[in-house]
C-alpha cells in the first residue's frame, strides 16, 4: 500500500511548518492533487489538510481592490456581487471552468496550481519520458499527441499548456499571490519552463499561498472572458482571452487595455505586445485585428496545436470588442 | 434476484398498455439509489483483483518480477500466464465450435497496449492496486502499427463476404454525366458507458456465481461454463441493472475469465472493477473506419451508378468486420452497384460493437456524398433523396415491409421548417455565426432472435413475468409488465417483472435492437396461455363460481373474471384462485420454430448469435427508418460548431411505450452529436496508446451542448416485422446524426468536412 501520514492543520503556523517538511503536500480542495496520485504522478508522503483553517476563505473588494482567500471556492468566488461587478472577467473565468461539482470543492489557492492536462505527463507507466516529472527525462508530447499544447512561452524541454481559466484572467489585472508575508506578482509567481518544466512557480517551501488580490482598475471592472472549447461546458480552454479596457473621455481612444491568455502557453499569459500596440489607438475593428495578431509573436507549433496559432488571435480580437462595448 | 415492481403514481390506465406512455418502472429505485447494480453485492470474504496491463503495444513479455508485489501486504496471488489455471477456449458468438487450445486470458504475445499480463489479488483493493504498480514487466518490443493511418498497414485484407454488387457500376460511373468521388472516414469511437465494466467471481464447489453487468447473460454464462468444463446450469449470473452497455457488456471477456480463475485458485469471491481508463482497452469499441464514395449520376441528380470501398481497423489477430456497406446498399434506388470491404490489422485491442455498427460509420458516407450530389446538380438535398427513393430492397430485391421514410422526410420537413433554408453555401447568418441547415437519413435491421418467458399468475392475483433478458435502461422492465397486463387484462401494477437472472427463462442477446420485440412476443405468448388456463380453470373447477354458467370463454379486464353472458358476475383473480384452491398457474413459453424445439437448439438459440434471423430472410425487407434536420452554428471566426435545433422523424413501427422510444431515440441523437462534434480516440502514432482513455479529455456532450430535441414518430404497425409489430428502436436514432451535422455544416461554412469528428481546427 501506498501509505501517506495526513495531518491536519488547524493553524498557519502549523500549516506551514508541516509544508517545510520534505515530500509534502497542502490538500485543498483535493481535485487536482489526488486526480494526480491516482495517475501515479504524485506521490507524497505527508498531506497537509489546510481546508479546516480559519480566515482564508474571505472575498472581500474595496476601493483598493479584491482580496480573495485561498481557501474560497470556485463558486463562491464566482458568483460573489463584488466580483461580478468590479472583475467581470475574474467571475466569467471561474464560472466556465471545470464542472460545478469541482467548482464547489475547488479552492482559489489549488485553481492557481492545477498541473497540465498533457497526457504524457499524467501516465508514468507507459510515459517515462517527461521533462516536467523527471526532469532530464526527455519530452513525449512533442512528437505525440499534441492538440491541446502550448504555441506560446515553450521550450527545448516542455510544451505543456498551463490549462487554468482564472489565472489568465489575474495576469491581466496585475493580481498578487501573498504567500504568507511575501508577496508575488503572478507574473512572476508562474515560471516559464525553460530547461526547468518541474519549477512552475515561486513558491518556497514551507511557503503556502493565503490569498490573491486584484488591484482595483477601470480596465477590469469593464473586463470580460472569453473561452473558446471543443464542447460547450466542462473543457479546457483551446484559447481563451481576458481582456479588459479603459477608454478616453472620447468614448473612443483607448487608455488602457489588459490581456490574459489562457489555453495557449504554458504559464498564463500577458499579452502585452497587443496591449502596447492599442494604448491611446482608436478602438476600431480593423485596429483591434491587426493588434491582436501580435497576440501569438514569436508562437511555436508542434503539429497537431498548429490552429491555435490562428485560433488565438481572433478569440483577442472578439474579446477586445466586447469588453470595448462594455466600456 | 430483481424484482421491479409496477406502479403508477402519475399517468392514466391506459398508459399500463402497450403502447401507453408509462414511466419506467424501475425508475425509483435508480433515482433513489436503491437499484443494486452487479458490482454493488458483497459476498461473504472477498477479495479484490486488478489487473496489469502491457505498456507496449507490440512485442513479447520476456519477464515479469512479482517479487515485490508479493511481498506486500495483503496480496494472496500475482496471477500470471505462468501460474494461472488453465482453462479451455469456448464456443464463439456465432456458434463456432472452439479450437482445442487453452484460453489464456493472461498475455506474453502483445498486440496492444493496454492487454492484460497479469493481476495481483488482494484483501482490499488498495492493496492490490499498491502492490499491482511494483509488478515489472520486461518487453521485447517490436515497432508496433499503430492505425490505419501507418502506411505499413497497406490497404487491408478484402472480405469477400461483405462485396455486393449488381449491374456493372465501374462502367456506369464512367459514363455517368455527372460524377463525384469522395474519402469519408470516422475515427475509433469507445462506449464509455458510465457504469464501469466487471464482475464479482464466486465458486461453491463447482456452481459458479457471476455478478456481472451483461447483455447477454445466456452467452456469456456459456462461455464461463466451457473455460472451466463445468456444466452450463451450474453459472448462475446475475445481472440485475445495467447502466449503459451500447454494445460492449454483450461478451466474455478476458478480465472476466481472470476473475473467474482467481476465484477458482483462492476459493474466494473476487471482485474485478476495470478502471475508467481500461474501459479503452479491456474491450474494443467502433473501429476507425474510412470509405470511398463514387456516385455516378444524370444532371438532374438521378443516380446511375454507386461504387463504394470501404475499410475499417481491425485487431492483430481478429476479424472484425464494421459492415460499412451497409446503408449504402439500401438507401437509394440505382441500377448499377458496387461495395466492397478490407479490414487492416492494427495494434489495437480487438473493436467491438458500438450502438448500430456498421448502419452508423456506413449511413456517413453516403449521406455526405448523396448531399455532395445534390450541392453539384444544383438541387435540394431533400429533393434528391425523394428523387433516388428505393421503392424497394434495392440489394434483396424484395418489398419493404413498412418504410415510412417518405412520411418522415415530410413529417420533419414541415415541422423544421426546411423550406425556408436558403440554398446557397455562407448564405445564413446571424452576425458572426454561420447558420447552416443539414439533412440525412438512417436506417437499422430488424434482427429476429426467438424468446422465452415464463408468466406466473399468483394466489394474490398478482402477475410474474420472468426472463433472463436485461434492461439497461432501455425499458424491458417497463414494457414487459405491460406487455403481461395487456395480454391476460390486469392494470400494470399487478405486474412484477424479473430480469437479470440465468436462473430465469431464457433470453438472445440483447442487442441488434431486437430484444424488445421478441420479448414482446415471448411474453404476448406466454401471458395468453396463462390466461387461456386461468379462463380453463374458472369455466371447469367444481369450486368456482363461474363453472354453472356454463360459458365457454369469459372476459379478463381490469383483473376482474367475468362471464360476458353474466357481466354483473364479475370476480378478482385472487378470488377465483382463492375459491379454487390453486397456488399458482404458470406458463412458460417461447416462440421458437419447431426445428429449435429440442433442448440443444433451444440451447443454440439462446448462447449463440447463429439462429438470429437477417432482415431479408423471408418475403421482405424489414427495417427501421429516419430522418434528421439539422440547424447548426459555426462561430466564423472560431469554427466552433453548435447544434441551435433538430427535428428527427422516426419509423420504428409500432412503439410499445412511446415515452420509452422516444428517450432511445433521444439518448442516440446525443450520441450522434457527440460523433459529430466530439468524439475521437486519440492514439499516439509511436506506441498505440489512447492518449484520451479518461471521461475529462474523451468528451461526450454535455447538457450545455445538446439543444431541445423533436422527435416523431410515423411508424405503423409492422407485424412483418415483430408479432406485435414494432421494429428497430435502440440503435436507429443514432444513424444518420453525424452526415446531417456535417451537411449542415457544409450548408453554413462551405467547408466539406469528410473525416468526424468536426473540430474546430478542421473550419478555421
Ligand atoms: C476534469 C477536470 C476539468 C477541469 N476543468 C477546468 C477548467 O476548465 N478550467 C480550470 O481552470 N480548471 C479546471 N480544472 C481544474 C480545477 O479547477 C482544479 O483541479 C482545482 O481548481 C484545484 O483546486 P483544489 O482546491 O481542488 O486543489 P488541490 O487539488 O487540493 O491542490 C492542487 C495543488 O495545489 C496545492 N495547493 C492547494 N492549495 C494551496 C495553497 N493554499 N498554497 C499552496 N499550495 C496549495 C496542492 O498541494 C496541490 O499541489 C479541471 C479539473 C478536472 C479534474
Ligand atoms: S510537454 Fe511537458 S509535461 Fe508534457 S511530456 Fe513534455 S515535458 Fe512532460
Amino acid at each position: 500500500m501506498r501509505d501517506f501520514s495526513y495531518l491536519r492543520a488547524n493553524s498557519f503556523e502549523e500549516a506551514s511548518s508541516a509544508a517545510a517538511m520534505p515530500a509534502t503536500m497542502l490538500l485543498a480542495g483535493g481535485t487536482t492533487l489526488i486526480d494526480l496520485a491516482k495517475c501515479g504522478v504524485t506521490n507524497p508522503e505527508r498531506l497537509v489538510d489546510i481546508t479546516h483553517l480559519d480566515g482564508f476563505d474571505a472575498v472581500t473588494v474595496d476601493a483598493e481592490g479584491a482580496s480573495i482567500g485561498a481557501l474560497a471556492k470556485m463558486s463562491r468566488v464566482a458568483a460573489d456581487p463584488s466580483i461580478l461587478e468590479n472583475f467581470p472577467a475574474v467571475s466569467e473565468a471561474l464560472w466556465q471552468a471545470a464542472s460545478a461539482q469541482i467548482r464547489n470543492m475547488a479552492t482559489i489557492g489549488g485553481n492557481l496550481l492545477q498541473r497540465t492536462r498533457c497526457a504524457y505527463f499524467r501516465d508514468p507507466a507507459s510515459f517515462p519520458a517527461c521533462n516536467k516529472r523527471v526532469p532530464g527525462s526527455g519530452c513525449s508530447a512533442m512528437e505525440g499527441v499534441n492538440r491541446g499544447h502550448a504555441v506560446l512561452g515553450t521550450s527545448q524541454a516542455c510544451i505543456a499548456t498551463y490549462p487554468g481559466d482564472l489565472a489568465a484572467a489575474l495576469v491581466a489585472f496585475d493580481a498578487i499571490v501573498h504567500l504568507g508575508g511575501r508577496k508575488v506578482a503572478i507574473d512572476d509567481f508562474f515560471l516559464l519552463p525553460g530547461a526547468t518544466p518541474h519549477q512552475e512557480h515561486a513558491i518556497q517551501p514551507g511557503e503556502m499561498i493565503t490569498a490573491i488580490t486584484i488591484p482595483a482598475s477601470v480596465a477590469a471592472r469593464h473586463s470580460t472572458y472569453l473561452k473558446v472549447r471543443d464542447r460547450q461546458s466542462y473543457e479546457f480552454a483551446a484559447a481563451s482571452a481576458a481582456v479588459g479596457i479603459e477608454l478616453e473621455a472620447d468614448r473612443e481612444t483607448i487608455r488602457d487595455i489588459r490581456i490574459g491568455l489562457g489555453g495557449v502557453a504554458t504559464k498564463p499569459w500577458r499579452a502585452r505586445a497587443v496591449e502596447n500596440a492599442l494604448r491611446g489607438k482608436v478602438l476600431e475593428p480593423d485596429i483591434v485585428k491587426s493588434a491582436s495578431r501580435l497576440a501569438v509573436e514569436g508562437a511555436i507549433a508542434h503539429g497537431g496545436n498548429h490552429y491555435k496559432i490562428e485560433l488565438a488571435p481572433r478569440v483577442v480580437e472578439r474579446a477586445i470588442l466586447k469588453s470595448g462595448a462594455l466600456a | 434476484m430483481t424484482i421491479v415492481d409496477t406502479r403508477m403514481k402519475h399517468g392514466n390506465a391506459s398508459d399500463g398498455l402497450l403502447g401507453g406512455r408509462l414511466a419506467r418502472v424501475d425508475g425509483p429505485a435508480k433515482i433513489t439509489g436503491a437499484a443494486d447494480y452487479a458490482m454493488e453485492y458483497f459476498p461473504e470474504g472477498m477479495v479484490y483483483a486488478v489487473i496489469i496491463d502491457s505498456t507496449i503495444a507490440s512485442g513479447r513479455v520476456v519477464a515479469l518480477d512479482t517479487a515485490a508485489a508479493e511481498a506486500c501486504p495483503g496480496v494472496l496471488l500475482v496471477l500470471t500466464p505462468d501460474n494461472a489455471l488453465p482453462i479451455r477456449t469456448a464456443t464463439g458468438w456465432m456458434g463456432e465450435p472452439p479450437p482445442p487450445v487453452p484460453y489464456d486470458p493472461l498475455a506474453r504475445e502483445i498486440t496492444f497496449a493496454g492487454q492484460h499480463i497479469a493481476a495481483v489479488i488482494a484483501e482490499t483493493f488498495e492493496q492490490a492496486t499498491a502492490a499491482a504498480a511494483l509488478v515489472k514487466a520486461t518487453y521485447e518490443e517490436t515497432t508496433p502499427i499503430s492505425s490505419f493511418d501507418d502506411p505499413r498497414s497497406g490497404e487491408g485484407n478484402p472480405v469477400d463476404m461483405m462485396t455486393m454488387e449488381w449491374g456493372d457500376a465501374e462502367a456506369a460511373l464512367v459514363t455517368a454525366p455527372v460524377q463525384i468521388e469522395q474519402e469519408y472516414r470516422t475515427p475509433r469511437e469507445y462506449n464509455v458507458p458510465i457504469e464501469p465494466h466487471g464482475l464479482i467471481a464466486h465458486w461453491e464447489g463447482d456452481m459458479l456465481t457471476l455478478w456481472e453487468p451483461s447483455q447477454w447473460i445466456d452467452g456469456m454464462s456459456r462461455a464461463y461454463a466451457e473455460w472451466f468444463g463445468i456444466p452450463f446450469e451450474n453459472v448462475r449470473m446475475r445481472s440485475p441493472y445495467i447502466g449503459g452497455g451500447f454494445g460492449s457488456k454483450a461478451f466474455p471477456t478476458r478480465y472476466g475469465a481472470v476473475a473467474a480463475i482467481a476465484a477458482k485458485m483462492l476459493d474466494r469471491p473476487v471482485k474485478l472493477a476495470v478502471t475508467r481508463p481500461q474501459t479503452f482497452t479491456a474491450f474494443g469499441g467502433r473501429p476507425a473506419t474510412r470509405q470511398t464514395i463514387a456516385l455516378g449520376a444524370t444532371r438532374e441528380g438521378k443516380l446511375l451508378s454507386i461504387v463504394h470501398k470501404g475499410a475499417n481497423e481491425t485487431s492483430m489477430n481478429d476479424v472484425v468486420v464494421e459492415p460499412l456497406g451497409s446503408v449504402t446498399s439500401i438507401m437509394y434506388a440505382t441500377p448499377n452497384f458496387s461495395s466492397r470491404q478490407n479490414i487492416v490489422p492494427v495494434n489495437t485491442v480487438k473493436p467491438g460493437p458500438l450502438r448500430a455498427p456498421g448502419e452508423n460509420p456506413s449511413a456517413f458516407g453516403i449521406e455526405c456524398a448523396i448531399d455532395e450530389l445534390a450541392y453539384e446538380v444544383g438541387i435540394d438535398p431533400l429533393d434528391i433523396r425523394l428523387l433516388n427513393y428505393a421503392e424497394e430492397d434495392p440489394h434483396a430485391k424484395k418489398p419493404w415491409s413498412t418504410r415510412r421514410l417518405r412520411e418522415a422526410y415530410a413529417a420533419g420537413a414541415e415541422a423544421f421548417g426546411w423550406a425556408k433554408r436558403s440554398p446557397g453555401v455562407r448564405s445564413m447568418r446571424e452576425g458572426r455565426q454561420l447558420v447552416g441547415y443539414g439533412v440525412a437519413a438512417g436506417t437499422y435491421p430488424v434482427r429476429r432472435t426467438p424468446g422465452e418467458a415464463m408468466v406466473r399468475i399468483l394466489s394474490n392475483g398478482t402477475i410474474e413475468v420472468a426472463s433472463s433478458s436485461i434492461d439497461m435502461g432501455q425499458g424491458t422492465y417497463t414494457i414487459l409488465a405491460q406487455t403481461a397486463a395487456e395480454a391476460i387484462g390486469v392494470p400494470v401494477e399487478t405486474v412484477v417483472v424479473k430480469l437479470g437472472d440465468s436462473s430465469l427463462p431464457r433470453a438472445p442477446v440483447a442487442g441488434g435492437s431486437q430484444l424488445a420485440n421478441l420479448m414482446t412476443g415471448a411474453v404476448h405468448k406466454a401471458a395468453l396461455a396463462a390466461r387461456d388456463e386461468l379462463i380453463g380453470l374458472a369455466i371447469n373447477d367444481p369450486n368456482s363460481p363461474f363453472r354453472d354458467l356454463q360459458a365457454n370463454t369469459l372476459t379478463i379486464e381490469g383483473g376482474q373474471i367475468s362471464s360476458p353472458r353474466d357481466t354483473g358476475s364479475a370476480l378478482g383473480i385472487a378470488e377465483v384462485m382463492r375459491r379454487t384452491g390453486r397456488e399458482r398457474i404458470e406458463a412458460l413459453r417461447n416462440t421458437l420454430p419447431e426445428e429449435l424445439q429440442d433442448e440443444k437448439e433451444r440451447f443454440r438459440n439462446y448462447t449463440t448469435i447463429s439462429t438470429m434471423l437477417s432482415p431479408t430472410e423471408g418475403d421482405y425487407s424489414l427495417h427501421s427508418w429516419c430522418v434528421h434536420f439539422v440547424e447548426v452554428r459555426v462561430d466564423a471566426d472560431f469554427g466552433t460548431v453548435r447544434v441551435a435545433r433538430m427535428v428527427s422523424a422516426l419509423d420504428s413501427g409500432r412503439l410499445y411505450n412511446p415515452k420509452l422510444a422516444e428517450s432511445q431515440w433521444k439518448g442516440g441523437i446525443i450520441m450522434g452529436i457527440g460523433q459529430a462534434l466530439l468524439e475521437e480516440g486519440l492514439v499516439d502514432p509511436r506506441n498505440g496508446h489512447v492518449m484520451n482513455n479518461n471521461l475529462g479529455d474523451y468528451l461526450v456532450p454535455t447538457n450545455a451542448d445538446i439543444p431541445d430535441l423533436q422527435v416523431i414518430s410515423v411508424g405503423v404497425p409492422d407485424t412483418h416485422a415483430s408479432v406485435l409489430g414494432g421494429k428497430a428502436v435502440g440503435e436507429l436514432a443514432i444513424v444518420g446524426v453525424g452526415p446531417a451535422i456535417a451537411n449542415a455544416v457544409y450548408h453554413a461554412t462551405g467547408i466539406r468536412v469528410r473525416d468526424l469528428p468536426i473540430t474546430l481546427e478542421k473550419l478555421i
